[in-house]
């Protein structure tokens, strides 16, 4: 321990602590921008300096370690003066048009400018203004970045990516894609992104017109995730965020139907477990890997091409919905598929182009889902519309693709998809169900390196499995995997931390990672539920016993499964499915 | 008006001289064309404003080279930079604007594909990415930051681990390296640059701890490496550490290498030497000494046959001829002959004779100092351009002329002359003046005076070194001018499971390139094997030091007395003193810390 004295008041000390870490502790203020903790400590912005006695020259708080004996002085005059300047040279090479910027009120840069008093910028303003490619759902807009350098430690160290890098040198020293083609569109990058630089493609508007237009059905589906977190840029006034309550918000927005991603999550249970049993039978070499998180299967396939040979045929829930609710349920409905608009919820970006995919268009009339909207959509749709959430009551999902399990809720982080997955396989060996909680040994508390293994006694035998999420560390297993230093049968990647309730599409709260709060969520709901098994989800029954026939079944081939070999990375589509 | 009175020039000289040492420490790195930019507004604001092209035509290629720049230029705006550089080249009335316009036209020259590139994209091919300046410069890239760091606190143990990380050579490099990390030393900037090899001389100098020996598991993979030099035991050494069986075949008694052939013990002792190879040993080098490699001895198949892999880093241990009559006389000797021959502990003696050692580089200088101590009356280094245009480091230079060497520059050797029994009786050598620059460096020619002779009974020749590759070449291997041919990865192209590094490879060079080249080809070779092992140490460096860096003296290496010295062989050089090292240690700023080097944290404990 060391002692070390912030702002005339003695505080204890971690050796190895940054000034900043014990700062904050202490609840003593110091304004960051660069700062990502633990990614991206490399004092580049200059805002967070203090004063530290004995030194002439200021001091980064945020890579720069506490010596006993330290004294600090975090607002004096000298300090005021220099974040200041620093924040007006950052302003003076920032597109500054506030007001129609996507981030305009989860901007960091506007908050600190804010919280700084700062109302003037004295350097010449000047930025570069390109044309904006808005036709893939990253988009980046380079008049709005500070070089922060945030993406690029997240790419390279969180996801083991690295398609961000500074590049040029001196004053024209830029973030810029280094490795595009390697993008998973995992959208870690703009969950990091203190500014408006790095956004989604933003559909909201399609998705209005698609309602607005009475010839077309439109359909939601929610994804177990959104659930966890749809409401933390909305004021309830106290309300608790409910998964109804989020179900009547969304049917205000004018939707024909509001069904749930987990309804689809079941049946993908169903097709995925009995790939495995299949997979295991047939004793092939090496794990079976899960194919739900887009992210995932396009780090697969650019760095393990052989492991990507290995991903479970089973779609995603997202589009597996989607080709049941342009067949199925158009069947029920008895309408013309092309009437029906699909527009998914999702935690994500990379679903956003998975949607535009080859072979996701079951019935010849477009693609299945039509339209793929974020979380941060979501928000933006719901105050565009002046739904006053606060005033919601609770709400069903529709019927019957709005019945799901607490397999399917849990989906939406890492080692759900593996649980329920197990827990119907063991059901398909056995003829009997398992204790509900009984592989919770694959469930994480938060953030993590490296990956998950366990090894599950079936009657037969041992199914070694293993969980990774965030792609440095689905990296690491992979790499283990291919040189032979690490064995399983089924493998689960999901390729944001802590799975989809880290998903690059969720609201961005500057400072806080909500991934572990929000899994949690998802846990007391799988374990509130009345059924926690896939195979036991009545509307899923129906669904095999009315359509699909059994699972793996020619019709469940055609509909719920893909070829992988479709495409090859790179491989980029825009939003109606042209290849660029 | 006269400016000789204006007081306010002195501020201006001191920040000219500034800029002149920041531009001297210039990181790699750093955009060529932005650089040429920068420079040209220099020039310009040197220029008086008489003349046309100067005062015009410097923002004229100013303007240009920011569109070509920022990719806003019009085609062939290259072109028209380098035609307007033309004209201003011959068109100016002083040096201001004529040198200016020659600097760009090389710079367009040297940096076409930059031009190019940044003409046609507005992008630029090098990158911020520039690293820590002085381990960029390291060609075996050692994280001088971080044992500076642990040397300050003492612990030199940790200090030499972290240096063996990348070099495991940390004490023969703390006595003789050329230290190119000291060129690039950012502290440059601030005064001089840090005292880096005085300060790892101080590391290994009081490092206690017996040096680590940790090995993986065995892989069951056998690398035979022909020489136990430098690059050969440096890449045995890390090959050992990520568990392959290394044996390495040494021609001659004792391992080492230049290091023990070449390298005199004044700089070098040997028991240091020794201590550095058993502990490269102890990590499990096998050394098979006095075993060549070829016809006389083991055969390339023999070791082909009974290795995965072999690593050829034989060095060049020839001698080159001087080409003129009376060469072959009694008397004259190849200086790494000389050299070797100490080395093997046969010292010649040289008392009373006059000796002549013809070179300019460190090869020669050592020569010049060993004559010295083989107690020669007079030893006269003959080279034929300027002391400042010799290849040595300049404090071997001044170690020579300290130790009572007399500097003969300016001078070509034409022949050496014998005595009727064809014994060297002098060196009769053509007076030259500095010429005009060929290929970047003063080129000497011939002087209007007659040939002086230099009496001798020793001739000394120290003009280059030859790699006796011929045995591996008849098998087949490829070589140009009898260095060894190999690809980006040092292997010896269509022969799988051969590489090759150092002198062998890349001509005659310094120790640490050699260990650089035996470092990658361990890279390579596991690579090879299928395998992806790190080399890793697990050491937590102490925290930056947040102090102002107030401008200080650098310190010094001190040397024994000249009078002491030159009547043996051991080591000159004074480590720094305990009060030294605190300073010294402190001059460092941390570039591993501050400045772009902390975007490059991530795995320096492993490679």
């Amino acid at each position: 321990m060391v002692e070390i004295t912030i702002d005339g008041n003695v505080y204890e000390a971690e050796e190895g602590a940054t000034i900043l870490e014990v700062a904050r502790e202490h609840r003593v203020d110091i304004p960051t921008l660069c700062y990502l903790r633990e990614i991206n400590e490399i004092g580049a912005c200059r805002v967070c300096l203090v004063e530290v006695e004995g030194i002439d020259h200021l001091v980064a708080a945020c890579n720069n370690e506490v010596t006993d004996g330290m004294v600090v002085y975090t607002d004096t005059p000298r300090v005021r003066r220099a974040r200041v300047a620093n924040l007006q040279l950052i302003l003076s090479r920032h597109d500054r048009r506030c007001p129609t910027c996507f981030r305009n009120g989860t901007c960091q840069l506007q908050a600190l400018t804010d919280r700084m008093g700062v109302h003037e910028v004295p350097y010449t303003t000047f930025f570069e203004t390109k044309p904006i490619d808005a036709r893939f759902p990253l988009v980046r807009e380079p008049e709005k970045c500070v070089n922060c350098l945030r993406c690029v430690s997240t790419c390279q160290k969180v996801q083991a990516l690295g398609v961000w890098d500074l590049v040029d040198s001196g004053s024209r020293a830029h973030v810029d894609a280094v490795a595009p083609d390697d993008c998973a569109f995992c959208g870690q990058c703009i969950a990091n992104c203190p500014t408006g630089a790095l956004h989604e493609r933003d559909d909201t508007e399609r998705v209005f017109d698609a309602i607005f237009d009475p010839d077309t059905i439109t359909i939601a589906q929610v994804a177990p995730a959104v659930r966890s977190s749809w409401a933390e840029l909305l004021d309830l006034g106290g309300k608790p965020p409910t998964p109804g309550r989020m179900v009547a918000a969304i049917r205000r927005l004018g939707f024909d139907y509001v069904f749930d991603t987990d309804f689809a999550a079941d049946v993908t249970i169903m097709e995925e477990a009995s790939e495995l049993i299949e997979h295991l039978k047939e004793g092939a070499e090496g794990p079976m890997f899960t194919s739900c998180c887009p992210g995932w299967v396009r780090f697969a396939k650019t760095r393990y091409p052989e492991l990507a040979k290995k991903l479970s045929t089973t779609k995603s829930p997202q589009q597996i919905f989607g080709a049941l609710a342009k067949t199925y349920y158009a069947e029920i409905l008895g309408v013309d598929p092309a009437k029906i608009f699909v527009v998914s919820y999702m935690p994500c970006v990379a679903k956003k182009m998975e949607a535009a995919y080859p072979g996701m268009d079951s019935t010849g009339t477009g693609p299945d889902v039509d339209a793929v909207l974020s979380v941060r959509e979501l928000t933006r749709q719901l105050r565009q519309r002046f739904v006053n959430v606060d005033l919601l009551e609770e709400e069903d999902f529709d019927r019957p693709l709005g019945v799901a399990t607490g397999a399917g809720h849990i989906f939406g982080v890492t080692g759900g998809v593996m649980e329920a997955a197990l827990r119907t396989a063991y059901n398909f060996v056995t003829g009997e169900n398992p204790d509900a909680d009984a592989f919770h040994e694959i469930r994480s508390e938060g953030p993590e390196r490296g990956w998950r293994e366990k090894g599950f006694q079936l009657p037969d035998r041992t199914l070694r499995i293993a969980v990774a999420s965030g792609l440095a560390n689905a990296d690491a297993l992979c790499r283990a995997i291919e040189r032979g230093e690490a064995s399983y049968d089924f493998v689960e990647v999901m390729a944001c931390p802590g799975g989809c309730v880290g998903g690059g599409g969720q609201p961005i709260i500057e400072g806080f990672n909500l991934s572990a709060d929000r899994g949690c969520t998802l846990r007391i709901i799988d374990e509130q539920s009345e059924l926690r098994f896939s195979h036991e989800n009545p509307a899923v029954k129906a669904c095999y016993d009315d359509f699909l026939g059994e699972p793996l079944s020619e019709r469940a081939e055609e509909l719920l499964h893909s070829d992988h070999g479709d495409w090859a990375m790179p491989f980029r589509v825009t939003a109606d499915g042209t290849e660029a | 008006m006269l400016f000789e009175n204006d007081s306010s020039y002195g501020a201006l000289g001191e920040m000219c001289s500034n800029t002149s040492r920041r531009l001297g420490a210039n990181a790699r790195g750093t955009c060529p064309v932005d650089m040429t930019r920068a420079l040209v507004g220099v020039a310009h604001a040197q220029s008086c404003g008489k003349c046309t092209p100067c005062r015009v035509g410097l923002g004229a290629m100013t303007d240009m080279l920011e569109q070509i720049i920022g990719g806003t230029a019009d085609p062939g705006t290259i072109e028209r930079l380098e035609d307007l550089a033309e004209q201003i080249r011959v068109s100016s009335d002083c040096a201001v604007g004529y040198q200016a316009a020659e600097q760009v036209l090389m710079s367009v020259k040297a940096f076409r594909d930059d031009f190019e590139y940044h003409a046609a994209t507005g992008g630029c091919l090098r990158s911020s990415s520039q690293g820590v300046p002085c381990e960029v410069s390291c060609p075996a890239h050692v994280d001088i930051p971080g044992y500076i760091a642990l040397t300050a606190a003492g612990r030199y143990d940790e200090a030499v681990e972290l240096i063996r990380k990348d070099n495991p050579f940390p004490s023969a490099c703390a006595y003789v390296c050329e230290h190119p990390c000291e060129e690039t030393c950012r502290r440059t900037m601030v005064d001089d640059a840090v005292n880096i090899r005085g300060i790892k001389r101080y590391a290994v100098d009081h490092a206690t701890g017996p040096r680590a020996t940790d090995r993986g598991p065995a892989t069951g993979k056998r690398i035979a490496i022909v020489g136990a030099g430098p690059s050969g035991l440096t890449c045995g050494y890390y090959l050992a550490r990520m568990g392959h069986e290394v044996v390495a075949f040494e021609q001659r008694e004792k391992a080492g290498g230049m290091l023990r052939y070449g390298i005199p013990n004044y700089r070098l002792p040997k028991n240091i030497l020794d201590d550095e190879i058993a502990s490269i040993e102890a990590a499990g080098v096998e050394i098979r000494c006095s075993t060549p490699v070829g016809p006389a001895g083991i055969t390339l198949e023999e070791l082909q046959r009974d290795f995965d892999v072999v690593y050829i880093a034989m060095g060049a241990h020839g001698d080159k001829k001087l080409r003129m009559p009376g060469e072959d006389a009694e008397g004259v000797v190849p200086a790494v002959r000389m050299l070797r021959e100490i080395g093997l502990g046969n010292t010649p003696d040289y008392t009373g004779l006059e000796v002549c050692v013809v070179g300019g580089g460190n090869v020669a200088m050592d020569a010049a100092r060993s004559a010295v101590r083989c107690g020669a009356k007079k030893v006269t280094v003959v080279y034929r351009r300027r002391v400042a245009d010799m290849t040595a480091l300049p404090e071997e230079i001044e170690g020579t002329i300290a130790d009572g060497c007399e500097i003969a520059d300016l001078m070509a050797p034409l022949e050496v002359l014998t005595d009727a029994e064809g014994r060297v009786r002098a060196l009769k050598a053509q007076p030259q003046i500095i010429g005009p620059v060929k290929r970047g460096r003063p080129a000497p020619v011939t002087a209007d005076r007659e040939p002086h002779e230099f009496p001798c009974q020793v001739v000394i020749v120290a003009i280059g070194q030859d790699i006796q590759s011929d045995y591996f070449a008849d098998e087949g291997l490829p070589t140009s001018w009898k260095q060894f041919d190999v690809d980006e990865s040092l292997a010896v192209p269509e022969h799988p499971g051969i590489f090759s590094g150092g002198d062998c490879m890349r001509g005659p060079a310094t120790v640490i390139l050699a260990i650089a080249d035996g470092k990658k080809a361990a890279r390579s070779i596991d690579t090879y094997l299928g395998f992806h092992h790190t080399v890793s140490v697990d050491i937590k460096l102490p925290t930056p030091r947040l102090d102002d860096r107030v401008p200080c003296g650098r310190s010094v290496n001190g040397e024994r007395p000249t009078e002491e010295r030159v009547h043996d062989f051991e080591l000159v050089e004074y480590g720094l003193s305990e009060q030294e090292i605190r300073q010294e240690t402190l001059r460092c700023l941390n570039c591993d810390h501050f400045g772009c080097g902390i975007l490059h944290e991530e795995g320096r404990m492993s490679w």
